[in-house]
C-alpha cells in the first residue's frame, strides 16, 4: 500500500500532498517537513530509498523518492510495494504530468494543483496502484478535460478568456495593480460593446 | 436565460479562482498568514451564497489551503453540497475536497450515503469514477457496509474503466466491514481472469494485499496465480504475484517445488538482460525489469527452506545461484540495485544464514559506503551475521564508524546496532564480559546520543545477570561515576547522563566489590550532583546510602571508629543539598536517610557497633525478572477474579449510613509508627518476619535461593564454582578502559588454545592409525572451539512458577487484518442451504424407513 504521496520544491515549500490515512493538518505539515528534511540532506547519487521516517506507519514503511530539477516527488509506501516498481511509477506519473502539461515545470503544478490531483487519481486510488500504463491514464483525464470543457460551454468562454488575461504575464506589471482595477476596466471594456 | 447565465457567469468571473489565490499568496511573501486569513474570509462569503459555481470555487481554493496545513473541516457540509452537485466539474471538485479531509470522525459523512450511490449509478463513467475515487479515501465502516453491495455491482460493470476502480476499492471495504469479503470474493476471483489487463491487475492486487495478511486462505488461489505468472507480460502483475508466491510458500511444500523451476529461470535470464541493458542505458523503465528479482529470490528461498525440510536436499544450488547473483547486484555501480541486493540478502539471510556468511567482505565493505541507506541495510544484515568468532572483529570496526560518523541520527542507529548485536539472544555470542562492559563504557563518550537509557539499561543487565563480572563492571562504573562532570557537560539535553544512574546503583548495591567506597561515596556527593535530572539524584542518594553502609562495615571491622564517624559527618554535610531538591522524590528520599545518619551518628557516639544493623537494611539479591512475569502468572484454581468479593450494595440502603470498612474491622491506628523512630533491631526483626512470608508465598517473586529450584535444567548460580580471573587480563585497568586491547588478548588466548589443542590431536593422532585423513588444520575454527574467557552465568529472567507458556501474547488485537481472517473454502451453509440439507436428510431418513429420524427433523 501507498501511505502518502508527496510533491515539494527544494526548499520544502509542499506543492501537491495526498495522504491515503488520515492525519489531521498539523501532523501532515510536520510529516512533510520531516519528510524534506530526511530526503533534501541526500546526495544526488545515492539511492532512492530512505529508511527512518518515524512519523508515517513505523518500522514497514520507507521513502521512495525521486528529485527533478526543482521537485521532489516522496511517496511513502510499506512492505507490500516492490521499490523498483514505485521508482518506476514515479517516472509514469512525471512522464504523464509532461504530456498533460506540455512541458511541466513548477509553476504548472502551483497554479493547477487541482489538476495533478486528479491525474493523480487515475494512477493511484485509496493507496493502491489503479493504472500504470501512461497512455491508458492520458486518454482517461484527456476525456474528463473534455467533458468539463463541454459543461463550461458558452458560460465558461468569458471566464476562461479573464483567466488568459490573468494569467499574463503579471511580474512584468507594476505589483501594485490588483485585480479588482483590471475588472473595471473589462466591465468598462464590455459595456462599449 | 441564457442572459442570465452568462451575466451569472460573468460575475464570477472576477471572483477569486485557484489561480488568483496562489499567485495573491505568493505576492504577500511577508504577511502571507494575514493574507490567507482575509481568504478564508471572503471563502465563507462564497460559502453563503446559492450559486453552486461560486460554492464550487470557494471549495477549490480551500483544498489548497488545506495543504497549507489550514483546518477546512469546517466547511464540511459545503463540500458535501458541491459533492452533489449535477455538474462533473463541481462534482469532481467536493469529492477532491472530501477525499483530502473526510475522515471517519466526520459527521456528515453519514448524509453522503445516497449521494454516493446516485453518482455510483450514474449513466456517466467519470461520476461513477470520481465517487468511487473519492470513496476509497473516505470510506467508513457505515458507508463500507450501506454500499458494499452497489460496488459489488459495479465489479461486473460493461465498461473496464469502472470495473477495475471497483474491484478495487473493494479492498478498502472489506477492511472497514469484513462481512462482505464472504460473499464478495466468488467474483474477485473471477476478476483474475478478466479481459482487461487493468481489471486483471487490480484484482491480482486485491488478492494480494489480503494474502499478505492470512496467506493460508488463498492457498487455493496457487493454480490460477501460477499461470498467470507463466502467461503475464504485466510486470506489475509479475512482481504482486511473485510476492504473493514468497507468502504461500511457506504453507505448501509442494508449492515450493513447482515454483523453484520456473523462478530459477527467471533469475537466469531477466537478471542477466536487464543488468545489462539498466547499465547501458539507465533507465528506469528498464530497471523495472529487475523488479521481480529480489521478489524471487526471497520466493526461492523460501521454497528451498522447504524443499530441504521436505528431503530434497539438492537445491541448495539455488540458494547459491541467489546469493552469488545478489552479489553481482551490490557490487553493481547503481545504488538501487546495491541497496536492493543488500535487501534481499537480508531476507535470504533468516532461513540460510551459513550462505550469506561468506559474504561478510562484501558487506563489511558497503558500511563504507556514502550513502546511509546503504549503510543501515549492512548493518541490519551484520546482526545476522555476527557469530562467537568474528563478533568483537564486528564492533571494532562498528566503532571505528561510531566515531567517524557525522550526524546524530546515524551514529545513534550505529549505538543501537552494536548493543543489539551483543545482547542478542541472551548474549550469545560473547565471550568476554570485560571487552563488552569496556564497549558500553567507551559508547558513553558520544556526545549528543539519545540512546543513554540503552546504555544504561545494558549495564544494569550485564552487571546483575553475569556474576563473575560485577567486579571489573563495578570498578569501571566507580571510575565512570568520579569523571561524571564530564558526561554532563551540556546535561540538560544530553541523554548520556542516564548512564550515571546505572553506575550510581551498579556501584550501591554491589559496593562489596569496590576497591575504595570511601571514595565514590564522595563523587556521589559532589554539589554538582544535584544539577543532574531528578531520578537520578534520587538513585544517587539512595545508593550513597548503600555505599555508606559498606563504609561503615569496612572501618568498623578495621576498628576505626573515628574513620566511622567521619563518614556519618560527611553525610551529614551534603544531603541538606538533596533535601532542598525541587523534586519530591529525592527530597524525600534524602530527608528519610538524613535522619537516619543523624541517628546512626547518635549511637556512634555512644560507642555502639551500627555497621552490621545499617547493612541490613540493604540486605538481600536482587534477581532480574522478565518482562512478561507478571502477565503470565497463572490464576490459581478456584480464584474467579470477576467475581464479586462483597455482593454490591442494595440500592435500598440509606445513602448516609456511615461507611463500613469493606475488608476487616478497622484497628486503632498505630500511632506509634508514626512518632517514635523504629529501631534497627526491630527494622531487621520486621525484614526478617517478611522474608519468611515472602518465602511461603508462592507469587513472590523469590531472591536467589528459588532460582535453583526454578531453573533445574540451568545450572543454578550456587553450583558453579566462582571462577578463577585469567590472569592474562589485567583487573586493574588504569584509565578508561580500551576494547581494542582485549581484541588482541582474545587473539592471543585463542592462538594458545588452539596450540594446546593441536598439540594433544597431534598425540592423539600418534596413537591412532595413519590411515584416517589428514585433518585440516588451517580451516576455520568451528563455534565450539571458542571458550569463553571467563566460565560466566548468565542468571536467566525469572518467571513465575507454572508460567503458562503462551507466545500469542504478541499479537496486537487493533491489527484490522485479523477480522479479514476469514476461510473463504469453508462451506458456510447459509439459511437456504441448511433447509436444503434437511429436506436431503429427510429423505434420506425415510428412504431408509427410519421414521424417528423424519419426525425429529420435522419437529
Amino acid at each position: 500500500m501507498i501511505k502518502a504521496i508527496l510533491i515539494f520544491n527544494n526548499h520544502g515549500k509542499p506543492r501537491l500532498s495526498k495522504f491515503y490515512e488520515h492525519y489531521n493538518e498539523d501532523i501532515e505539515q510536520q510529516i512533510i517537513r520531516e519528510t524534506f528534511h530526511l530526503v533534501s540532506k541526500r546526495d544526488e547519487n545515492v539511492c532512492n530509498f530512505l529508511e527512518g521516517g518515524l512519523l508515517i506507519g513505523g518500522s514497514d514503511n520507507k521513502l521512495i523518492y525521486r528529485h527533478y530539477a526543482t521537485l521532489y516527488f516522496v511517496f511513502c509506501v510499506d512492505s507490500a510495494e516492490s521499490e523498483l516498481g514505485i521508482l518506476d511509477l514515479i517516472q509514469v506519473f512525471v512522464e504523464t504530468l509532461d504530456k498533460c502539461f506540455e512541458n511541466v515545470c513548477e509553476l504548472d503544478l502551483i497554479f493547477h494543483v487541482d489538476k495533478v490531483h486528479h491525474i493523480l487519481a487515475e494512477m493511484v486510488m485509496g493507496g493502491m496502484v489503479l493504472e500504470t500504463n501512461m497512455n491508458e491514464i492520458i486518454t482517461q483525464v484527456d476525456a474528463q478535460v473534455k467533458m468539463e470543457r463541454s459543461e463550461a460551454g458558452i458560460a465558461g468562454a468569458p471566464a476562461r478568456a479573464v483567466s488568459a488575461v490573468k494569467n499574463m504575464n503579471l511580474p512584468e506589471m507594476p505589483k501594485n495593480i490588483n485585480i479588482g482595477d483590471i475588472s473595471i476596466k473589462v466591465n468598462l471594456l464590455l459595456q462599449r460593446l | 436565460m441564457a442572459l442570465k447565465i452568462v451575466k451569472g457567469s460573468i460575475d464570477r468571473m472576477f471572483d477569486k479562482n485557484l489561480q488568483d489565490l496562489v499567485r495573491g499568496i505568493r505576492n504577500h511573501k511577508e504577511d502571507e498568514a494575514k493574507y490567507i486569513s482575509t481568504c478564508i474570509d471572503e471563502i465563507k462569503q462564497e460559502l453563503k451564497q446559492d450559486n453552486i459555481a461560486v460554492k464550487a470555487n470557494a471549495v477549490c481554493k480551500l483544498t489548497y489551503l488545506q495543504m497549507l496545513g489550514y483546518d477546512i473541516s469546517w466547511a464540511a457540509f459545503n463540500i458535501v453540497e458541491v459533492m452533489s452537485s449535477s455538474k462533473f466539474t463541481y462534482k469532481r471538485i467536493g469529492y477532491l475536497a472530501a477525499s483530502q479531509c473526510f475522515h471517519e470522525g466526520t459527521d456528515v459523512i453519514m448524509l453522503t450515503t445516497n449521494q454516493i450511490r446516485k453518482d455510483l449509478s450514474s449513466p456517466n463513467q467519470y461520476d461513477t469514477g470520481v465517487a468511487l475515487t473519492g470513496l476509497s479515501c473516505f470510506v467508513t465502516p457505515d458507508l463500507a457496509r450501506d454500499l458494499a453491495n452497489d460496488i459489488m455491482t459495479l465489479m461486473s460493470h460493461t465498461k473496464p474503466y469502472i470495473r477495475k476502480k471497483a474491484v478495487l476499492i473493494m479492498y478498502k471495504v472489506f477492511l472497514k466491514y469484513p462481512e462482505s469479503l464472504r460473499p464478495a470474493f466468488p467474483r474477485l476471483k473471477e476478476k483474475l481472469e478478466d479481459p482487461d489487463p487493468g481489471v486483471q491487475s487490480a484484482a491480482v492486487n486485491v488478492i494480494c494485499e489480503l494474502a499478505r495478511r492470512n496467506p493460508k486462505n488463498y492457498l487455493s488461489l496457487a493454480p490460477l496465480f501460477f499461470k498467470l505468472m507463466t502467461s503475464s507480460t504485466n510486470n506489475w502483475v509479475l512482481i504482486k504475484i511473485i510476492k504473493l508466491f514468497g507468502a504461500l510458500t511457506p504453507l505448501e511444500p509442494r508449492l515450493g517445488k513447482k515454483l523453484i523451476e520456473p523462478l530459477t529461470n527467471l533469475i537466469h535470464s531477466r537478471l542477466v538482460i536487464t543488468l545489462h541493458r539498466a547499465s547501458v542505458e539507465k533507465n528506469v523503465c528498464l530497471i523495472g525489469l529487475v523488479l521481480p528479482i529480489v521478489c524471487v529470490c526471497v520466493c526461492v528461498s523460501n521454497a528451498v527452506l522447504i524443499s530441504l525440510s521436505s528431503g530434497m536436499p539438492n537445491h541448495s544450488a539455488s540458494i547459491q545461484l541467489c546469493v552469488q547473483k545478489l552479489r553481482i547486484l551490490i557490487e553493481d555501480s547503481d545504488q538501487n540495485l546495491k541497496y536492493l541486493g543488500l535487501l534481499a540478502m537480508s531476507k535470504i539471510l533468516k532461513t540460510h544464514p551459513k550462505s550469506v556468511q561468506s559474504h561478510k567482505d562484501l558487506i563489511l565493505q558497503c558500511l563504507d559506503d556514502k550513502d546511509e541507506s546503504i549503510r543501515l541495510r549492512a548493518l541490519d544484515l551484520l546482526y545476522g551475521m555476527v557469530s562467537k568468532k568474528n563478533l568483537m572483529e564486528i564492533v571494532k570496526k562498528l566503532m571505528l564508524h561510531v566515531d567517524k560518523a557525522e550526524g546524530t541520527t546515524y551514529r545513534d542507529e550505529l549505538l543501537t546496532k552494536i548493543i543489539d548485536i551483543c545482547s542478542q539472544s541472551n548474549y550469545q555470542y560473547i565471550t568476554n564480559f570485560e571487552w563488552y562492559i569496556s564497549i558500553l563504557v567507551e559508547l558513553t563518550r558520544l556526545e549528543g546520543t539519545r540512546h543513554g537509557h540503552l546504555i544504561a539499561s545494558q549495564m544494569l543487565d550485564v552487571a546483575i545477570r553475569v556474576k563473575a563480572i560485577r567486579g571489573f563492571a563495578v570498578a569501571q562504573m566507580a571510575m565512570l561515576l568520579d569523571s561524571g562532570h564530564l558526561l554532563t557537560g551540556n546535561m540538560q539535553r544530553n541523554g548520556i547522563c542516564e548512564v550515571l544512574y546505572a553506575a550510581a546503583w551498579i556501584c550501591g548495591e554491589f559496593s562489596e566489590h569496590l576497591d575504595d567506597p570511601m571514595q565514590t561515596l564522595e563523587a556521589m556527593l559532589r554539589p554538582k550532583v544535584a544539577s543532574l535530572p531528578g531520578h537520578i539524584q534520587a538513585v544517587y542518594v539512595q545508593n550513597a546510602a548503600k555505599l555508606f553502609a559498606t563504609v561503615l562495615q569496612k572501618h568498623e571491622g578495621a576498628t576505626d571508629s573515628q574513620a566511622a564517624q567521619d563518614t556519618s559527618q560527611l553525610l551529614i554535610e551534603r544531603l541538606p543539598l538533596f533535601v532542598q531538591s525541587a523534586n519530591l522524590e529525592v527530597q524525600e528520599r534524602a530527608s528519610c536517610i538524613l535522619q537516619l545518619v543523624k541517628y546512626i551518628q547518635k549511637l556512634q557516639q555512644k560507642d555502639v557497633e551500627v555497621a552490621e544493623e545499617v547493612s541490613a537494611l540493604f540486605a538481600g539479591e536482587l534477581n532480574p525478572v522478565a518482562p512478561k512475569a507478571q502477565k503470565k502468572v497463572p490464576v490459581p484454581e478456584g480464584l474467579d477474579l470477576d467475581a464479586w468479593i462483597n455482593e454490591p450494595p442494595s440500592e435500598s440502603e440509606s445513602e448516609d449510613e456511615k461507611p463500613k470498612a469493606v475488608f476487616a474491622k478497622e484497628e486503632p491506628k498505630q500511632s506509634r509508627a508514626r512518632h517514635i523512630e523504629v529501631d534497627e533491631k526491630e527494622l531487621a526483626r520486621r525484614r526478617e518476619a517478611r522474608k519468611q512470608e515472602q518465602a511461603n508465598n508462592p507469587f513472590y517473586i523469590k531472591s536467589s535461593p528459588s532460582s535453583q529450584k526454578v531453573y533445574q535444567d540451568a545450572p543454578g548460580v550456587e553450583h558453579i564454582p566462582v571462577v578463577q580471573i585469567d590472569l592474562s587480563v589485567p583487573l586493574k585497568v588504569p584509565g578508561m578502559p580500551m576494547s581494542e586491547q582485549y581484541l588482541k588478548l582474545e587473539e592471543e588466548r585463542r592462538q594458545k588454545e588452539r596450540a594446546d589443542k593441536k598439540k594433544k590431536d597431534k598425540k592423539k593422532k600418534k596413537r591412532e592409525k595413519r590411515g584416517k585423513g589428514k585433518r585440516d588444520d588451517s580451516g576455520p575454527e568451528s563455534e565450539e572451539d571458542i571458550t569463553p574467557a571467563h566460565q560466566v552465568d548468565i542468571v536467566t529472567e525469572e518467571m513465575p512458577e507454572n508460567a503458562l507458556p503462551s507466545d500469542d501474547d504478541d499479537k496486537d488485537p487493533n491489527d484490522p487484518h485479523k477480522a479479514l481472517d476469514i476461510d473463504l473454502d469453508k462451506y458456510v451453509p447459509s439459511a437456504e442451504n441448511t433447509l436444503h440439507k434437511v429436506t436431503v436428510c429427510m429423505l434420506h431418513a425415510e428412504k431408509q424407513g427410519d421414521l424417528s429420524i423424519t419426525r425429529h427433523f420435522l419437529v
